[in-house]
């Protein structure tokens, strides 16, 4: 699950990270009094969309807006939270359409000496978190993580007891962090680390963290994501969550118990096992067609859920066929099959059908599809499967 | 012979009172498995299956003389249950629950690491030696002895590359789930160590997904140590990167974890890659013929 960033800066204040002062304005008039109570002579107004890129991004509605803007006075504060509420920001993350801002945080200026980076996420290979800093703050990571990667340097922990103050030390020293900031990092970063293992996050990116003319290390950014397993143990971080900011089908399927990823493609599909539905999307591909979607059905799906299935890749009007492949292990065939006919009661569909079925209870399942006597075409495996659903594409294309 | 389990295994299902454990329990004993008890704490002394129930896992050790333990205990406790049969000294550890926190996870992998077990999973099939021993959620029927040795992230598309090669007369030694989350305590090289080792195994195949490196590892682990043919397939070339495709584990993120680059570091190493998940029996097929 993904936040905003004045949600996430609310998190670190709460864990004693530095941030700047800031307030959240849903409206030109919240802007101007925001910029008032701060108290300065300079603001900046950042538009609140889960993508990133918001700085170099624009609005569809106003080109020459960017997601970030510092302004110098209330009316200014005004004019850019105006600009940017209720419009679509469209970022290297977005896609064309943009992401439409409902929010923006308007933060008091501060003076820089230094931008950095750092970030915590797992580190797979060894199975720790691992917090990454880096010298140059403000650009993208990837890019120096596959161009100059020496430039990354990094510090495992364990959740429990977290990092520790030597590890900070190394940073700094590599860093070229002294003084008064490096003392100010070892609380900084040490409670990073401790937020990140605490709060069950995925990902925290700070881009960048800055290094303050008085000394002070703090953080102009938050890029939070958390692990959505645990959610169950932290309903605060739960509430945060901005479902304006989600595919509505996404969301839809995910309350069903289903894994939906919408894609650009024409052929809907509807597979159990994650593995297996992405590689029926892979196969798709290799024989001339272009999946509409990724959906999971998952091990123990019920009629009731497969029924929701075909609703929501229904929803989408770019399918032109479905593809169903299920192999039943612990799904068993017969429920498939009288979802399929269940669904096409209730929905009806319009569009060709390819259905392979395999595994637990088969012939059954096969046999109540045929005595149903709804109109589909049946597949031996799955190659043969993929060559129809492409050829029904191709034909309704042409027909 | 076989890798890790057998027919001599003797297997425990933690959370065997809930629908799912007694479920698959009944599964594993249709299927011929040596399942010697089950445990759900405060349940003691109740039986389950037919099979007695216990409180703790030292317990069902003690009275039963279990070496395997089959995991349904649900995601908040689940890593408590790994940890717990770790602590007993059982051998095999097979997690079937899926969802369990990945924070859980990382004290869990250091535990299960620093102890003479093997922790298969979490969010996996489990394994299985045909005709001799199932641990797991996978439907039996579609196995038959011999000569593969299989190892994958996923489920169902595992059924599929059974499903081919038993067609193709090929048959399995031992098929191992790895499991789709970002931590699991078992990695493809620990397994191609022991196929390698294990005189049935004639060829292996891996079947890998986007996400992580496990793949690339495994790839340069085949180039330097195993003389055995080792076929491939990964899932996901057509997925986009930042979007979880089902498993917490399957997402390409700072353009790292792609199929592409898994498919490259494989071949690079000699392993025949299917190009399809229908080819995956017909890719073992190719490595054993260019071997021989």
């Amino acid at each position: 699950m993904k936040i905003h960033e004045y949600q996430g800066k609310e998190l670190f204040r709460e864990a004693g990270i530095r941030v700047p002062d800031g307030q959240v304005a849903r409206s030109p008039e919240e802007a101007a009094q925001a910029f008032e109570a701060l108290g300065g002579s300079l603001a900046v107004i950042k538009a609140q969309v889960h993508a990133g890129g918001r700085g170099k991004g624009t609005f569809v509605e106003h080109p020459d807006q960017r997601g970030v803007q510092l302004v110098r006075s209330a009316d200014e504060a005004a004019e850019a939270a105006r600009r940017m509420l209720g419009n679509h920001l469209v970022t290297v993350q977005t896609g064309p359409e943009g992401a439409v801002v409902h929010q923006v945080l308007v933060e008091a200026g501060c003076e820089i000496d230094r931008e950095l980076y750092l970030g915590v996420v797992l580190d797979r290979a060894v199975a720790r978190p691992v917090l990454m800093a880096c010298s140059e703050g403000g650009v993208e990571i990837e890019k120096i993580a596959e161009e100059t990667p020496e430039k990354i340097y990094r510090e495992h922990f364990h959740p429990v007891p977290g990092l520790a103050s030597f590890q900070v030390r190394k940073l700094c020293k590599k860093l070229g962090i002294s003084g008064p900031a490096a003392r100010d990092a070892d609380q900084f970063m040490k409670r990073l680390c401790r937020l990140y293992a605490t709060k069950d996050c995925s990902l925290v990116e700070i881009n960048p963290l800055v290094i303050t003319k008085a000394g002070e290390v703090m953080a102009l950014d938050a890029k939070i994501n958390f692990d959505d397993n645990a959610l169950m143990r932290h309903p605060e971080i739960k509430e945060m969550r901005d479902l304006s900011e989600e595919d509505p089908a996404e969301v839809r399927a995910a309350n069903a118990g289903l894994s939906y990823v919408k894609l650009d493609g024409n052929i809907g599909c509807l597979v159990n096992g994650a593995g297996l539905a992405m590689a029926t999307m892979d196969i798709i591909k290799y024989y001339g067609g272009e999946p509409a979607n990724f959906l999971d059905v998952g091990g123990g799906a019920t009629t009731e859920q497969v029924v929701e299935a075909f609703h929501i890749i229904l929803s989408d009007p770019n399918v032109k066929a479905i593809l169903v492949n299920i192999f039943g292990g612990i799904a068993r065939c017969t429920t498939i099959a009288e979802a399929i006919i269940e669904a096409s009661k209730q929905v009806g569909i319009k569009v060709p059908l390819v259905v392979r079925l395999e595994g637990t209870l088969v012939e059954e399942g096969k046999k109540m599809l045929a005595e149903s006597g709804l109109p589909m075409i049946t597949a031996d495996d799955l190659a043969d499967a993929a060559q129809k659903v492409v050829a029904a594409v191709q034909q309704s294309a042409s027909a | 012979m076989s890798i890790l389990i057998h027919k001599e295994t003797r297997v425990l299902t933690q959370g065997i009172t809930g629908s799912a454990g007694e479920f698959h329990t009944r599964g594993c004993l249709e299927y011929g498995t040596q399942m010697v008890g089950g445990v759900t704490p405060g349940k003691g002394g109740q039986t389950c299956c037919s099979l007695p129930v216990f409180d703790t896992v030292e317990e069902a050790v003690r009275e039963t003389g279990a070496d395997a333990s089959m995991i349904f205990v649900p995601p908040a406790f689940a890593a408590d249950a790994i940890l717990e049969a770790i602590d007993a000294g059982i051998r095999v550890i097979a997690a079937i629950t899926e969802g369990i926190p990945v924070m859980d996870m990382v004290e869990v992998y250091r535990q299960a690491r620093s102890s003479d077990c093997t922790l298969i999973g979490p969010n996996c099939p489990g394994l299985i030696t045909p005709g001799q021993c199932k641990i797991g959620i996978m439907p039996g029927y579609i196995h038959t002895p011999g000569k593969v040795g299989i190892i994958s992230r996923s489920g169902t598309l595992t059924y599929e590359a059974v499903w081919q090669t038993s067609q193709i007369g090929l048959g399995q030694s031992t098929c191992v789930g790895l499991g789709g989350d970002p931590i699991v305590g078992t990695s493809y090289i620990d397994l191609l160590k022991l196929f390698e080792a294990d005189p049935q195994t004639e060829a292996i195949l891996m079947i890998g997904e986007i996400g992580g490196t496990a793949e690339e590892e495994a790839a340069q682990f085949v180039r330097e140590h195993v003389t055995k043919p080792v076929a491939a397939f990964i899932a996901g070339r057509t997925a986009p990167p930042g979007k979880r495709m089902g498993h917490a584990g399957a997402i390409i993120s700072g353009g790292k974890g792609t199929a592409a680059e898994k498919i490259a570091a494989l071949e690079a190493a000699g392993v025949v890659v299917a190009p399809t998940p229908a080819h995956m029996g017909q890719a073992v097929q190719e490595a054993l013929a260019k071997a021989a």
